[in-house]
């Protein structure tokens, strides 16, 4: 079947199974490996891009439900300058050790600091609790989210 | 300023925060194949006879008839086979592997794959022992003529899954030159490469590893690629072709190694005047199918099983217990939270039925510099583990919040843990077994290479080894850099593992690069290789587990706050304060990632992490049934440290890995236990056991 989509600012036009999972679409068609998958069934947050501005699991999404909607993923993201301002943030917190779940971090951070652009550090835990991390104990996200907020003010 | 603590930019950040960088299932090659594994579904049994499927072409089989070598795991103990021969041990064992272009014809043909069995009775009790370990100190026997009183009880800890982000996976090919490669989500490149030799019958020349970036390990990956790297190894040779083997979230949690579930029985002699004459400690841990490196988690939690506390009299056994469930294994601590769990609860158990205040019953017993260890050794260095107690103590109000929190009906409630944890390989082991080796190499423009096998699986250790190196040669960060292991490049400088990679292979990249310096001529190719070589005063004796256990020890404090919901039974961690001493800290941003990861690990072990497994059978399947921590579960920490540098070390530094996980489980059991006025004495201590501990006292 064919799916259109547009994927960081740029139409795709694809010949796939509709009930393929997004997050195939994404790694395996489209080669986009930013994106990553922990647990395939919606519990980890790994594989969270941006549909219509919001974060979702790809890994929950059948590629249909994908039709007409605007996608973007760390490769799209990292060219922005919200991503610049969350990248110097996680860094200079340490918000990322193993880097695994970083990508999904970032993505979710820009979801939640683009609809919420001065979050309380109990709406961060709670507004990030889906993206998990065995590394960090997360206080470092929390710090490094807080920062991005303070630093892109006006931006988000 | 001290330019060693200051923190450095993470090497690895950049490619990682942006999504460039290549985790195994991130890499392809062309022709690649899939592997799928089969796996036993009866717990105990021989294999009668096995029926393929009809083959479509371009798919193959292999199983324990196509292993060239030898049919073993090479791991510590190699009795785990890499494919199962003739018979099976736990549900999920591997009896072979289906290899082919297409993901779900291997799906299918793994479904309609028949097995026939002969089952025998499995055993999940604890009865069969395989590994045996004792010692003793002073003559506990002896110490019962004085004792008035003796106080008993029993400790329980439960399994916990590593939960790695990124599941278990290898890739194996055949590089430039055709060599056999191997590349995956790993924790020891030579562990890997030795095991394929081995299983594949190849010589040392034969076999490369190479490491990726790895998504977390924390034990978990420090034994079981070599069984998978083995499987394609198998699938690749004969084919000829790349073969990639990844598992999925449910594979990786039901049959990969965790850590061993304990039982603990503590006795203490009391005298008169209410003083721990001596402790007589019985282990039990829950070994699994198959023995790997058991052995040696025991050893580690008997060491540590009268914890940072001296006591004049010891009798300490220990078993491995054979039962037909899927085998554990290394986990972050390697056997010492379990024991330092049960002593920690023990002796604040003993101080409450002596009507003594808790706090100075540990005070009497804190090791101290000369101090004899339980295994008869000493502790050679200072230890500053009251000063730790007291900033601890102060940082987090804990006096006044104990008694506060006593009262009746207040729901809140604050404990504390102190620990020790001995760093890198025990006895003389780095010394006499491991013989680790790094090597610097500086080109014509004075750019220095740094060379050693220790994995960064998120612990920052490329950047930690590179800034010792820069450091000691004085030069800027960029002049200087740390390649990911491969073993045709790298010495082999043991594995990441043990708490070992700052105090054992940070400490030879400071010698090596003090040694490059002396002779460093400008503008010249130069290299050096350093060997460790350990402190001379060091003498260890495995099979009577009598000297120095470990060359030197890091020491913590965790001071943990909860509340209690009476209703619900559940637990909310608000606020934990940390004090350590890992002897100086390298870099500390890098340090206080590793304690707070390392401690949020620890209180899931203590009140969250749930892993059951009924008949065999684990009952969690995801991270939607083996819950970790989320943004929501984790406190508020902090966390501080005390210099207390360590002659053997780095600019002074000492293991930390571990240690922070360790003391997270006490710490937590002994708020709840603050909390609800009960005795906790099994971990996790979630909302049903907690429910259980209210009304059988009631």
């Amino acid at each position: 079947m064919k799916i259109n989509f547009n994927m960081n600012g740029k139409p795709v036009e694809i010949d796939v199974d509709p009930s393929m999972r997004f997050l195939d679409v994404v790694r395996d068609v489209l080669h986009l490996n930013g994106t990553k998958e922990g647990c395939g069934e919606g519990s980890c947050g790994a594989c969270v891009v941006l549909m219509d501005g919001k974060s979702v699991n790809s890994c929950l999404l059948p590629v249909a439900n994908a039709i007409g909607h605007d996608f973007v993923t760390i490769e799209g993201l990292k060219e922005t300058k919200e991503f610049d301002i969350l990248q110097q943030a996680f860094a200079e917190m340490g918000g990322s050790q193993c880097g695994f779940c970083t990508p999904g971090m970032i993505i979710a951070a820009y979801s939640l600091l683009k609809h919420n652009p001065y979050p309380t550090e109990a709406q961060v835990r709670e507004e990030m609790s889906g993206n998990l991390c065995r590394c960090t104990g997360y206080q470092a996200i929390v710090e490094a989210v807080l920062k991005a907020a303070k630093k892109g003010a006006g931006l988000w | 300023m001290d330019k060693f603590k200051t923190s450095t930019a993470k090497v690895d950040f950049p490619e990682k925060v942006r999504g460039e960088a290549k985790f195994t299932d991130d890499i392809s090659f062309p022709d690649m194949l899939f592997a799928k594994t089969v796996r036993s579904t009866v717990a105990r049994g021989k294999i009668k006879k096995i029926t393929l499927p009809k083959m479509p072409e371009g798919y193959h089989w292999f199983c324990a008839d196509d292993i060239k070598g030898e049919n073993v795991v090479n791991i510590i103990f190699s009795d785990w086979p890499v494919f199962a021969a003739g018979r099976v041990k736990f549900i999920g064992e591997s009896i072979g592997i289906f290899v082919g272009k297409d993901k779900e014809i291997l799906d299918k043909l793994a479904s309609e794959i028949k097995i026939d069995y002969e089952e025998e009775t499995p055993v999940y009790e604890l009865t069969e022992s395989y590994i045996h370990k004792a010692f003793k100190k002073g003559d506990y026997e002896a110490a019962k003529a004085k004792a008035v009183k003796v106080i008993k009880h029993t400790y329980e800890t439960g399994y916990q899954e590593q939960a790695y982000l990124e599941n278990q996976g290898i890739i194996c090919y055949f590089d430039e030159n055709d060599k056999l490669t191997l590349t995956g989500s790993m924790q020891c490149p030579f562990y890997i490469k030795r095991a394929v030799m081995r299983s594949c019958g190849l010589k040392d020349d034969e076999v490369r590893v190479i490491q990726p970036a790895v998504g977390g390990a924390f034990g978990g990956k420090e034994h079981y690629p070599s069984m998978i790297g083995s499987q394609v190894a198998v699938a690749a040779i004969a084919l000829h072709k790349p073969v990639k083997m990844c598992f999925e979230r449910a594979e990786d949690i039901t049959f990969t190694t965790k850590r061993h579930p304990s039982h603990s029985e503590y006795e203490a002699l009391i005298d008169q005047d209410n003083n721990i004459l001596g402790l007589k400690i019985r282990v039990g841990l829950n070994g699994g199918a198959y023995k790997g490196c058991s052995g040696v988690v025991l050893s580690r939690a008997l060491i540590a099983s009268s914890n940072a506390y001296v006591f004049e009299n010891l009798d300490v056994v220990g078993d491995v217990y054979m039962t037909n469930t899927t085998p554990t294994a290394a986990f972050r601590g390697f056997g010492s939270p379990q024991t330092i769990f049960a002593m920690e609860m023990f002796i604040h158990h003993v101080a409450k039925e002596l009507g003594v205040d808790p706090l100075e019953l540990r005070f009497k017993y804190l090791a101290k510099q000369g101090d004899v260890t339980a295994n008869n050794g000493h502790f050679h260095d200072p230890i500053v583990l009251k000063e730790l107690m007291e900033k601890a103590m102060k940082m987090s109000d804990y006096k006044r919040k104990l008694k506060a929190y006593s009262k009746p009906g207040c729901n809140k409630g604050i404990g504390m843990s102190i620990f020790l944890h001995g760093c890198g390989f025990t006895g003389s082991g780095e010394s006499d077994i491991i013989h680790g080796k790094v090597k610097l190499v500086k080109d014509e423009h004075d750019h220095v290479y740094c060379y050693a096998a220790p994995v960064d699986f998120g612990q920052g250790n490329r950047t930690t080894l590179k800034k010792i190196v820069s450091n000691t040669l004085g030069l800027p960060e960029d002049q200087v850099s740390f390649e990911a292991p491969d073993t045709d490049h790298t010495p082999d400088s043991g594995p990441t593992a043990a708490s070992r990679t700052i105090i054992i292979v940070g400490f030879l990249f400071e010698k090596c690069a003090k040694h490059l310096k002396e002779i460093w001529k400008s503008g010249e190719r130069q290299e050096y290789v350093e060997p460790y070589v350990g402190p001379s005063y060091i003498h260890w004796d495995e099979d009577t587990m009598q000297g120095d256990a470990y060359p030197g020890y890091s020491w913590g404090v965790n001071i943990v706050e909860v509340e209690f919901n009476p209703v619900t039974y559940q637990v909310s961690v608000l606020n934990t304060w940390s004090t350590y001493d890992v002897g100086r800290v390298v870099d500390e941003r890098i340090a206080v990632g590793q304690a707070d990861g390392g401690l949020l690990q620890g209180l899931g072990y203590g009140y969250l992490e749930e892993m059951k497994c009924v008949d065999g059978r684990m009952r969690n399947r995801n991270l939607s049934d083996y819950i970790i921590p989320t943004f929501e579960d984790a406190p508020h920490m902090e966390t501080a440290f005390i210099d207390n540098p360590f002659i053997y070390g780095a600019n002074g530094a000492k293991g930390m890995g571990e240690l922070t996980l360790v003391g997270g489980a006490p710490a937590v059991a002994l708020a709840i236990e603050n909390a609800i006025g009960r005795k906790i004495s099994k971990i996790p201590a979630n909302p049903e056991y907690l429910m259980e501990v209210m009304k059988h006292e009631n």
